[in-house]
């Protein structure tokens, strides 16, 4: 199997949620600099429109607003009566990340996975070329994430989504409340898509206008290590890259342990070291996370952009 | 395709297209659009080309365009014959 | 012969060609109501039969209430009622809110009109042809004050609408109910009209300092209900925005500004009328802030954003020209850094200085800009006028870094086109373009896109934006226009850098 693409190579900050029924969103949301653009079938759809809303989504993805940039598209879950028509209207548009939602256990992405196949065929897709992104939103699914994040070589990354599991757990989501509530999940789909190599998307913050709380959040999301979160409104991308960014400080150390390292192999020495310190290879792997962070990130070390 | 009913698809928002079909004995085609001066031409070019795609030969079309995309009136127009003549899409023909 | 109690020799050689003293005539300042007559007239119409207005004369308006005008159609309606015919009709500027002055033209009160720019009803069926007799004349707000000193644009009459004034006539924008603010434009018309008519709301005691137009420009005052909506001057091209995509146009700006290489202490910067051109001044303290960089000053149109600034020390003086806002219209009496500048000081070529030529950054928006940076703010791609000339080619000329922001696409349009539909702005005087598709620099300016490419600044081409537009809404027809010319577009200095031509029905 070829090796899949770590994380860091694609930024994946950013996944913005874009109702499919929205005409003009479909037609603009791409200049706001998401990482990733979500056209939504799924929850943001009333149940009248889901006909109209997949006709929308598949000639956006066939559109040249859209050539050349991979969109996610959230179909409705798989015990749905909308499911195989959704997944038959993207596919055939050629869509590059299928996020399924409501995913419980790993049996449902082998099922996505071998309608994609089917699909693909069809539609004259190159096999195995469609990805799926899992969104968890109850306890089986934190508790199956391990498998699910691992079930298909489609997979890139896994999500949370926190209304639906805060139900499950008897309780309800509170953005502003303690981040305890969702310790438990947050960790357990962290540690699944480091397993499987996969991003790792945290929950939306509903409230637009709460800056501050969006902040919070995100600076406790960053420190567990997500990739990411996803996005109700364009306005919340740049701060969220803002936080995303490293600082100046951080970029000039992540330099400085790259040239070590290219140096030493340069010189053939096994050992790297940098201030006297010795470095290894996860210390390396993540200077190069940090320097191509702050290249999308428009981070300079001698005070560029921000 | 036959326009069996009348069907809506689309709204009157900006950047979209609202159209309506309704069964007639011949095909008729109506466009409005606040484009009509740069796109009007342009637009009616779509919109017979999507109807010719979905083999609708005869019907009341009606287009109301407040500046929406090339994609969102093909889109559009899918949505309403489709609803008019009570019929699934097919995704290789669209 | 002696005169005056025999102190004047009146056939003396000395004294031939002078008049001898006649004794002190009776005093018309003792007698309150005597002294208020000299000026204060009870109407409209006796104000404007005093002002000998007659056919075919000019009247001229300044337009500092926006879309918030009252005066302009009252005006119309009393000289037609005088049976008064054939008229110049002058304003700063022109309103969705005038659209009644398509009637006026129809019935031959007004055949000739002098603006700098026109929305609405009234813009579109001029637009149209067949209305006006002869062309609108399109000036700048630099150029009108260049074309009243030229004398080409005399008013006979100036209705200068104010919220309050003393029975002689000193007025200001910040005192009384209905305040705009600045009266920058109309002290253009106060300086060079033939008879000066202010049109109060109110009579407030002498002195009613300090005074902007001053008692020695009045001639007449008459007391009316209204003359402007205040709550209306901010409707339409000032409103702030909330729009995710010009605060994203916006935000680029900022970054253009900051690394176009003039944000230096002391700097000055104007961020004119638009959605996105008067965001960029929200985004700027916080860049001014984070750097340790204040401005000088700013000019023109000024916002309750820029005053913030001010207010915190930021921006050092403000030189107003018109208050955008009723925030600015307060802080003219509030703030003794905020001032007043009249449409002559601010941009005329004719002036003996002008502001603008002081100008390091301006912000301004476009309708169409194309391939050669040639900006249009004047007529929508439908050819319809839509828009106003304003300060744009002023502070373009002036000054030394020229931003212009404004979305690739509206709804449809594509902003970016070969060639403007109507020329305003030379593209010579343009220096970057910030659209929400990306930023591109003049390529007369190499220096400029060096300084932003080296800031990390993504720069592309004009030609690579004007394709990826044409990619997304396909290629807009060219529109059909008539040979009759609806409008004549007076660059700065009076000379025409191009016509309207009426859109074909």
């Amino acid at each position: 199997m070829k090796a899949k693409k770590s994380p860091a190579e694609r930024p994946s900050r950013s996944m913005l949620f874009v109702p499919g029924s929205n005409a003009a969103w479909l037609s603009t949301v791409q200049v706001y600099g998401a990482d990733y653009v979500m056209f939504d079938l799924e929850d943001s759809v009333s149940v009248r429109e889901k006909d109209t809303a997949r006709l929308l989504v598949h000639e956006a993805l066939k559109s040249p607003v859209w050539a050349g940039v991979p969109v996610v598209v959230r179909v409705n879950a798989i015990n749905t009566p909308f499911f195989r028509d959704d997944l038959e209207a993207v596919v055939s548009a050629g869509v590059a990340i299928v996020r399924l939602p409501m995913v419980t256990d790993a049996q449902m992405i082998r099922h996505l996975d071998a309608e994609l196949g089917v699909l693909e065929g069809k539609y004259g897709s190159v096999p195995g070329t469609t990805r799926i992104l899992a969104a968890v939103e109850s306890a089986s699914g934190v508790v199956n994430a391990v498998a699910i994040a691992t079930a298909s070589p489609r997979m890139m990354g896994i999500a949370l989504a926190a209304y639906d599991y805060a139900m499950d757990m008897h309780t309800t989501h509170d953005a502003a409340a303690d981040e305890s509530q969702l310790f438990f999940a947050r960790c357990a789909i962290l540690h699944a898509a480091r397993v499987a190599k996969i991003h790792c998307y945290d929950v939306i913050y509903a409230d637009v206008n709460d800056t501050e709380g969006f902040l919070r959040e995100v600076a406790v999301i960053k420190k567990l290590g997500f990739d990411g979160k996803s996005l109700v409104n364009p306005r919340q991308i740049e701060p969220l890259h803002n936080a995303f960014a490293p600082t100046p400080e951080e970029v000039e150390r992540a330099h400085r342990v790259v040239a070590a390292a290219v140096e030493a192999e340069k010189v053939g020495m096994g050992v790297v070291a940098l201030d006297g310190k010795m470095i290894d290879a996860p210390i390396i792997a993540a200077a190069h996370r940090t320097i191509r962070l702050a290249q999308v990130s428009g981070v300079q070390v001698a005070g560029g952009v921000r | 395709m036959r326009i069996e009913v009348d069907a809506v698809a689309g709204t009157l928002e900006s950047s979209d297209a609202l159209v309506r079909v309704s069964p007639a004995e011949e095909l008729r085609i109506e466009v409005t659009s606040t484009v009509e001066a740069q796109f009007g031409a342009e637009i009616r070019r779509t919109v017979a080309e999507q109807l010719d795609r979905l083999g609708v030969t005869e019907g009341l079309i009606s287009v109301q365009d407040k500046g929406a995309l090339d994609f969102v009136i093909r889109a559009r127009v899918q949505g309403a014959v489709l609803r008019g003549a009570q019929a699934r899409p097919d995704w290789r023909k669209l | 012969m002696s005169g005056w109690q025999g102190r004047v020799p009146t056939d003396a050689v000395e004294l031939a060609g002078l008049v001898p003293f006649a004794g002190p005539a009776p005093s018309t300042q003792a007698d309150k109501d005597a002294r208020r007559a000299r000026k204060v007239v009870g109407s409209l119409t006796e104000a404007i039969s005093r002002s000998g207005l007659g056919d075919g004369d000019t009247i001229s308006f300044h337009h500092h209430f926006r879309e918030g005008d009252l005066l302009i159609l009252q005006v119309l309606a009393e000289v037609e009622a005088l049976g008064i015919r054939g008229l110049t009709l002058a304003s700063s500027s022109l309103n969705a809110c005038h659209g009644d002055v398509v009637g006026y033209i129809e019935r031959g009160v007004v055949s000739r009109i002098y603006t700098s720019g026109m929305r609405g009803t009234l813009a579109a069926r001029i637009s149209r042809g067949g209305l006006l007799p002869h062309p609108v004349q399109v000036h700048s707000h630099g150029g009108r004050a260049a074309l009243m000193a030229s004398g080409e644009l005399r008013p006979k009459v100036a209705f200068l609408g104010v919220s309050a004034c003393d029975e002689f006539g000193n007025a200001n924008g910040t005192s009384g109910a209905s305040r705009c603010g600045s009266l920058g434009y109309a002290l253009v018309d106060a300086m060079f009209a033939e008879t000066v008519v202010l049109v109060t709301e109110q009579v407030v005691a002498f002195p009613n300092t300090p005074a902007v137009i001053r008692q020695n420009r009045v001639d007449l005052i008459v007391v009316v209900e209204r003359v402007g909506d205040p709550s209306r001057i901010n409707v339409g091209a000032t409103r702030t925005t909330t729009n995710p995509r010009d605060l994203l146009v916006a935000r680029r700006a900022t970054d253009v500004v900051e690394h176009g290489g003039f944000f230096v202490d002391g700097f000055s910067i104007q961020t004119g009328s638009g959605g996105a051109a008067t965001a960029v001044t929200d985004y700027l303290g916080e860049r001014m802030e984070r750097r340790g960089v204040k401005a000088g000053w700013a000019l023109g149109g000024i916002t309750g954003s820029m005053v913030a600034l001010h207010e915190r020390g930021l921006v050092g003086r403000l030189l107003d020209v018109q208050s955008f806002d009723l925030v600015a219209a307060s802080s003219l009496e509030r703030n003794p850094g905020h001032t007043i500048v009249s449409a002559s000081e601010y941009a005329s070529p004719a002036a003996k200085a002008a502001c603008v030529d002081e100008l390091d950054v301006v912000i301004l928006s476009a309708l169409e800009i194309d391939l050669d940076y040639n900006v249009n703010v004047l007529t929508g791609s439908d050819g319809l006028m839509m828009g106003a000339s304003g300060g744009h080619c002023d502070t373009a000329a002036g000054a030394k870094l020229v931003v212009v922001v404004a979305p690739l696409i509206r709804t449809r349009i594509p902003t970016i086109v070969e060639r403007v539909t109507t020329l305003i702005t030379p593209g010579s005087n343009v220096d970057v373009l910030v659209t929400d598709y990306g930023v591109c620099v003049n390529p007369r300016r190499p220096a400029v896109a060096e300084r932003l490419a080296a800031a990390g600044i993504k720069v592309t081409t004009i030609e690579a934006l004007f394709a990826r537009a044409l990619e997304i809404c396909g290629r807009p027809r060219a529109v059909e226009t008539t040979d009759e010319i609806v409008g004549v577009v007076r660059y700065r200095d009076g000379s025409v850098i191009d016509v309207v031509r009426a859109v074909a029905s």
